[in-house]
């Protein structure tokens, strides 16, 4: 699925401190039941979100109005346990574009980067920094530059780079993804198969 | 690289399916078998739609349903809508493209990590994906095994290939033998509690040492599949005599010349004496006892006898640690033995194998299952099921007040009506034990067939050494 091309996000920031934040919190098992890309933003978080009877949990984040914006800032090891990339869909449905988070398990960072979520790994400081920021001014905003590979905290000034691949790099800032290029390189493909002891 | 450098068995197949190397980018990796189901693929194949593209090689793919199926009655039509919505479309998908589909009500059809071995689909040396985390689980036959999203299901439905950036290497090494009443489960639940649930992140892993030369083919897929639990993207165990043993014959097997010719390959597939790991971590049998867990990640694991650990010592992760012993209704420093358990759960792709219910029937022999415990027996696939009843696992079932369920992941997710209530526990033989994974508010406590059994007849958190012979 196409995706819009990712370059300079400037956005507020909705804070969650929590670590080791697993794909089923962000969609539970019982909400992969479509047989399309639709909806899942609505069951972002969901038991975190609303109680039993559907009502909103005051105390989430995500219910609260003073916190919003495009970029997530989580706690470390984001995204861990099953592959359900209807969890990314779920983040991105939502309307968040870029995860901040001082470390991501795999699956997450691979399913968010080929949707176009741009997961930003950084430092446990700089990570303390943006919640502190947050913290001070619910609306402080925060500059993801991809083509420079920087995230800034604008009130103050504070920035760190970050790392990713030129490859996917590439692909994000122009809204490729891979299966184009895959597309592009099939008779190399047939001919590396008709070798394949398989 | 030369034929004298010492080499991984991990770099030996990783390198052997690169198709091609992008610089600063991800390797374009060759995938020689590809398992899907019905939750994971819907969207992929509407995909490959939308670009006007097909399946460049139906014959590498393999579709079964487990996610979302009932485990009762499973002749009469599917009652959730949105579920049979599902089915149908993997049943539709697979008939378009002409892939092998294993549906609810084949005699093949079960957890697609179940069927993919015990049908010799599974192969060492492969490249496996599916949708699915826990594929890691046929890394036991040495192939290199992880789970993937449904953006990469599209890629390997339409070109074989996905991109990967290759995985750091790390090797856990157990050495000694395991004693009574520890299986491989608890010997993973070990290493998971002592690397944590990310401590394997961006690593693929090797298992070595005594204990897995010495475990069964069930077993090092037991411990194979829960790498994902330390965040690793799989896991591999050189393949050996127990694996051509358990292979040969299998209906998807190689047959005559060709068996030979592939056990001669299979032979060269180990790490070289003096091939190097990015990280090594290397534990005693001795020091592992059966395991539960108590919190709400795979990590936060110990021995049965052991106390909670103290929030004090958990450094900056104090609050995670404080928001999750809350979930459980745990406290720091309690015992877990002789908790009350309402739950047991014994099945899925990491213990719902033969072996695992020949476990749990050696302890409810002669026994009956605790009045207020409700339990769920659900084989891993109709093969598994027709054993249990060939091997007169059914009867010792039945004497002892349990029913038997049909096959599918059932309450491992939750998917399908088999839910684990708001506050109550359950001890589980599959392998996550998140905030609302059975069902939401439930509380999983992660075990070994042998502790869940203990726990089905006593009605508590019970060391099954002490029901063992």
């Amino acid at each position: 699925m196409a995706y819009d091309k990712f370059t300079v996000l400037t956005s507020s920031a909705v804070p969650m401190p929590i670590e080791n934040v697993d794909t089923d919190q962000i969609i539970p098992a019982r909400f992969l039941k479509a047989t399309e890309r639709k909806g899942f933003g609505d069951n972002l978080f969901r038991d975190w979100r609303y109680n039993n009877d559907d009502s909103p949990k005051q105390d989430f984040v995500l219910n609260n109005p003073i916190y919003s914006g495009k970029i997530l800032v989580a706690g470390k090891n984001f995204g861990s346990g099953s592959s359900r990339e209807h969890a990314a869909w779920a983040i991105y449905d939502y309307g968040f574009r870029c995860v901040v988070s001082s470390f991501f398990a795999d699956i997450f960072k691979n399913n968010s980067l080929n949707i176009g979520i741009l997961p930003v790994q950084v430092s446990p400081e700089f990570l303390d920094k943006i919640f502190t920021a947050i913290e001070a001014d619910p609306n402080a905003q925060v500059e993801v530059n991809l083509p420079a590979q920087t995230i800034t905290i604008l009130a103050t000034g504070e920035s760190e780079s970050f790392a990713i691949n030129t490859y996917k790099k590439h692909n994000l800032t122009n809204g490729f993804d891979d299966i184009d290029y895959l597309q592009a390189m099939k008779d190399e493909i047939q001919s590396f198969a008709a070798k394949s002891m398989y | 690289m030369s034929s004298s450098t010492p080499t991984t068995l991990f770099d030996k197949v990783w390198d052997s399916h690169v198709v091609r190397k992008i610089e600063d980018g991800p390797d374009v990796f060759f995938i020689d078998r590809h398992f899907i189901h019905e939750v994971t693929s819907p969207v992929a194949f509407l995909g490959l739609e939308n670009r006007g593209l097909g399946v460049i090689f139906p014959d590498k793919t393999f579709a079964t349903a487990d996610h979302n199926t009932p485990t009762i009655n499973q002749h009469l039509p599917v009652q959730d809508p949105l579920s049979a919505n599902q089915l149908k479309a993997l049943e539709t998908n697979s008939a378009k493209y002409g892939i092998s589909h294993w549906g609810l009500g084949n005699p093949k059809n079960g957890i697609v990590h179940v069927v993919g071995p015990e049908n010799g689909i599974t192969l060492p040396g492969m490249t496996i994906v599916c949708g699915d985390s826990h594929t890691s689980t046929h890394g036991a036959f040495g192939a290199i095994a992880f789970g993937i999203g449904t953006s990469e299901v599209e890629m390997v439905l339409s070109s074989q290939c996905i991109m990967q950036p290759k995985p750091k290497k790390m090797r856990v090494t157990i050495n000694g033998k395991l004693g009574k009443g520890v299986t491989p489960k608890d010997a993973v639940l070990y290493i998971i509690s002592q690397l944590t649930a990310a401590g394997a992140t961006g690593y693929f892993l090797e298992y070595a040492g005594e204990v897995f030369e010495n475990m069964s083919m069930e077993g090092r897929m037991t411990v194979c599949n829960m790498s994902i639990e330390m965040g690793a993207r799989g896991g591999i165990i050189a393949p050996d005599e127990t694996t051509f043993a358990y292979i040969k014959g299998r209906e998807k097997a190689p047959k005559g010349e060709a068996w030979d010719k592939a056990v001669e390959v299979w032979k060269t597939l180990k790490t070289d004496e003096g091939a190097t790991f990015d990280q090594e971590y290397t534990y005693n049998a001795a020091d592992i006892e059966p395991m539960i867990t108590y919190g709400t990640n795979p990590g936060m694991g110990m021995g049965i006898t052991q106390h909670i650990p103290s929030a004090a010592d958990q450094g900056g992760s104090k609050s995670t640690y404080e928001k999750s012993l809350d979930y459980m209704g745990f406290h720091e420093e309690e015992a877990m033995l002789g908790k009350k358990v309402d739950y047991v759960f014994i099945g899925s792709c990491t213990n719902g194998r033969i072996e695992d219910f020949r476990d749990f029937a050696s302890i409810i022999k002669g026994r009956k299952k605790a009045d207020h415990v409700t339990a769920w027996i659900v084989p891993g696939s109709h093969i598994v099921e027709q054993q249990i009843k060939d091997e007169g696992i059914l009867d010792i079932l039945t004497d002892a007040g349990f029913q038997l369920r049909q096959p599918g992941c059932s309450a491992c997710l939750a998917m399908n009506d088999d839910k684990i209530p708001a506050g109550k526990y359950a001890v589980s033989t599959s392998n996550r034990n998140f905030e609302g994974r059975q069902g939401p508010g439930s509380r999983t406590l992660l075990a070994s067939p042998l502790v869940a059994a203990a726990a089905a007849v006593t009605g508590v958190v019970t060391d099954p050494r002490e029901l063992m012979a």
